[in-house]
């Protein structure tokens, strides 16, 4: 049975809009160019690459279902389980079920801590028990090395021959667009000789396709980022928090866009008291450090929880609650810079002729709103999102921190790294769930940096004019 | 100037009023303290006794804005409003939920917060300005290309992997500094040097790159072209026009910061186990103690307001074109 989050909801909507922006996009010059000067630059494509990976895995893991339950054959009426689950869950089931007992390292074959087993003949031993799941399918540890790099080097073949197989057909399809020959095609996209930077793409693509291998092929015999207290995979964990991210990093500003679009074109472009009165607003707004409003927007909304505890059907309805709300305050926080933006384009854009123009024409305001101004602010719009995106991952993991982010129930990596905290101070230490959670992290916000950068140099014309 | 800054005062009351109502409505509207009651006590099979009792100990058992039961004025100020929101105003914050007096924990918080966040700015925004100039020196070439590229590199990684990662490794590998803790007078200071690094170097990414920026709007003016086209070598140019003019927009970026240094930092401190106003916030925030955080929401737009205004006056102390009116 298909169960339909809010966040789902509001992902997916956002999808359509960006799908449908893209194709209204591609139809006029002018919306077209900067994008071509996006897909000009290597870095830019590359990081595209890496973003559309966990854009994907993010999308499957927003597919969420309550499974059939099997067992009841005789019945009339079909149950369900109670437990909600994603697309991803379905996918990687193994990744999921598979938990050991407590903390294992990465592919590690027995466990992290000692323990006392008793042995056939009554003998009292510490030892490192072996895993449940974790390379139970090798006789000894010496082989786990061996096994290891062949399993790898079988993923990698693989994915170089998809690869290849993307690259011919890529190739191919380029060099009947440009009607020459499908050698001549190759030759001049591997040599980087073509408009949009293919050459990076495909590079890019084949680290990616590589990495993902590798790391499926291996995490079905291994952890490959070890366990956690309670034996969960942490590779799972850092995956599935990905749709935390890309939650916190989209949404927010999609909720917030609506009020900093109508409000800062309304304050420029009206003035007097119209001005006055959204100028007040926001100041108000913005003059409350950020951290503390959300400190206390989220203790409010535990406090609504716990008093209306009986009103929700599941846990993971409750933290998808929890999540949308923090999408919204944390929009609340963040929409008064657009905002102003907003606000002093329209205040220039309103002086100039072809508005006057408009305006002696006898041209109605909201018109003249969405007709002329919206169009010529939209590329400051488009750049904050863009801009603001990685902030917000990053805000995720220090809010959830400080306990005001995230339920302590959702995948994320704030929550890891929260946890990680005490794990640090062990000894011996676990470091692999900090290191998860970071490297999965800074790929994400670094992906996302470049790629707004790239975005930015290309949609502000201040900067397109100096190059 | 006088006048100018009598009414800016004047324009920061509605704003405060502002601030003072939304925080009203958001702890006492949006759940009412039966709720906030309920919620502390936890259990879910409560008595009404058990709640009011609990309102009476905080002082949450007066009607919200209205108390109908008291005569003249008494109707106004017996209530919640007067008593918990109104009184804000006059920089009363009442006692915190646990009975602690928080104006006088504030006033005794705030100086280890300073302690951190002041040599932080300032070593920040020397070692910033040293990068920024050295890149923008080396403009249009791959030191400035690939000190852009470390910069995104170090702006990517969360402020909570600087500062794991720098207690494990000056901590815990090498023993340099203490890992946590504070004390007292001068002995701080051995407590304080692995927060300051740790805070400079997670400044560092943000800080260089948007410098950097500020430089190369300057560099590209006419003055600068003058400068070179008598003679003058590059370093000076660097150092005697473009630095002196883009201070201007770098030190009104850092007064507005300046009120909110008071504040702290939320995870330093709680990290470093500080005892400053930001590990007192967060204390509150986590053993749910509503009243602490009211009043650093009201403490925190406060001294905001004040950063904007003495941004407005460094704006024509810094730039003799710029005049108040």
């Amino acid at each position: 049975m298909l169960v339909l989050f809010w966040t789902d909801i509001l992902l997916f909507s956002l999808v359509v809009l960006v799908v449908g922006f893209a194709i209204y996009a591609s139809r006029k010059e002018h919306l077209r160019a900067p994008w071509r000067e996006v897909s000009r630059s290597g870095v830019a494509m590359s990081a595209l690459v890496v973003l559309s990976l966990y854009l994907v895995i993010g999308l499957l893991d927003s597919v969420h279902f309550r499974p059939q339950l099997a067992d009841r054959e005789d019945a009339d009426d079909v149950r369900y389980s109670t437990e909600v689950l994603s697309a991803f869950d379905w996918l990687f089931a193994d990744l999921r079920k598979r938990s050991e007992k407590t903390y294992s390292a990465p592919f590690a074959i027995h466990l992290y801590n000692k323990e006392v087993v008793e042995s056939e003949l009554g003998e009292r031993r510490q030892v490192y028990p072996r895993l449940k799941f974790g390379g139970a399918h090798l006789p000894n540890a010496q082989k786990k090395t061996i096994d290891i790099a062949l399993t790898s080097v079988v993923a990698g073949l693989k994915a170089l021959a998809l690869w290849a197989l993307i690259v011919l057909a890529i190739a191919r399809l380029w060099a009947y667009r440009e009607s020459v020959g499908t050698r001549q095609g190759l030759q001049k996209i591997l040599l980087g000789h073509t408009v949009v930077s293919w050459r990076a793409i495909l590079f890019s693509l084949f680290f990616v396709l590589l990495i993902t291998w590798v790391a499926i092929d291996l995490s079905q015999k291994y952890h490959v980022l070890g366990t956690d207290k309670v034996g969960e995979d942490v590779f799972y964990q850092a995956l599935k928090s990905i749709r935390t991210g890309l939650v916190i990093g989209t949404l927010t500003t999609l909720v917030m866009l609506p009020f900093a679009i109508l409000f800062g074109i309304m304050a420029g472009y009206f003035g007097g008291w119209v001005d006055d009165f959204i100028q007040y607003f926001y100041t108000t707004l913005n003059s409350i450090p950020s951290v503390l409003l959300i400190a206390a927007a989220i203790l409010m909304l535990q406090v609504y929880l716990d008093n209306h505890a009986t009103e929700f059907s599941s846990v993971s309805e409750r933290a998808d609650l929890r999540l949308l709300f923090l999408c919204l305050i944390l929009g609340v926080t963040s929409w008064t810079g657009l905002c102003r933006y907003l606000r002093g384009e329209s205040l220039k854009l309103r002086e100039i002729d072809f508005i006057q123009s408009a305006t002696a024409l006898g041209v109605g305001h909201f018109s003249i709103i969405v007709r002329h101004i919206l169009p010529n602010v939209m590329h400051i719009v488009l750049i904050t999102v863009v801009l603001d995106f990685s902030g917000l991952v990053l805000a995720e993991a220090v809010l959830s921190y400080v306990q005001i982010g995230v339920d302590p129930t959702t995948n994320s990596w704030g929550n890891m790294i929260n946890s990680a905290r005490l794990e640090m101070a062990r000894d011996p230490i676990v470091w692999w769930s900090l290191a998860a959670a970071f490297i999965f992290m800074f790929t994400l916000v670094l992906a996302a940096n470049l790629f707004s950068d790239a975005v930015r140099d290309a949609f502000d014309p201040r900067l397109r004019t100096r190059s | 100037m006088t006048a100018y800054i009598i009414r800016r005062i004047f324009y920061a009351i509605p704003i405060l009023i502002g601030v003072n109502l939304i925080t009203f409505v958001l702890f006492f509207v949006v759940n009412t303290p039966d709720d906030i009651a309920r919620s502390q006590l936890g259990d879910r099979r409560i008595t009404t006794e058990a709640i009011e009792n609990w309102k009476h100990i905080h002082g949450y058992h007066k009607p919200v804005v209205y108390n109908g039961t008291e005569k003249g004025a008494r109707k106004i100020t017996e209530t919640i409003f007067y008593e918990k929101s109104l009184r804000l105003f006059a920089f009363d914050f009442g006692r915190s939920d646990s009975g602690r007096d928080i104006g006088h924990d504030i006033s005794q918080r705030m100086w280890p917060s300073l302690a951190i966040a002041v040599p932080t700015l300032l070593v920040g925004i020397l070692i910033n300005i040293t990068f920024a100039l050295t890149i923008a020196f080396f403009r249009a070439t791959y030191i400035d290309f690939w000190g852009v590229v470390l910069c995104v590199i170090l702006l990517s990684i969360s402020s909570l992997f600087y500062i794991i990662g720098g207690q494990f490794l000056l901590s815990k590998l090498l023993h340099l500094v203490p890992i946590s803790g504070y004390d007292t007078g001068l002995n701080a200071v051995k407590f304080l040097i692995l927060p300051v690094i740790i805070g400079v170097i997670g400044g560092i990414g943000a800080g260089t790159r948007w410098y950097r920026t500020i430089f190369l709007e300057e560099i590209e003016k006419d003055y600068v072209r003058m400068a070179r086209a008598k003679g003058l070598p590059e370093t000076q140019v660097l150092f005697g026009h473009v630095l002196r003019n883009a201070m201007i927009p770098i030190l009104t970026g850092i007064v507005v910061l300046l009120p909110l240094l008071f504040l702290g930092s939320l995870i330093t401190e709680s990290f470093f186990a500080i005892p400053g106003l930001g590990s007192y916030t967060i204390e509150g925030i986590q053993r749910q103690d509503f009243a602490i955080v009211r009043a650093m929401v009201f403490l925190g737009s406060v001294l905001y307001i004040i950063g904007l205004l003495l941004t407005d006056i460094s704006y024509t102390l810094a730039d003799p074109r710029v005049s108040l009116k």
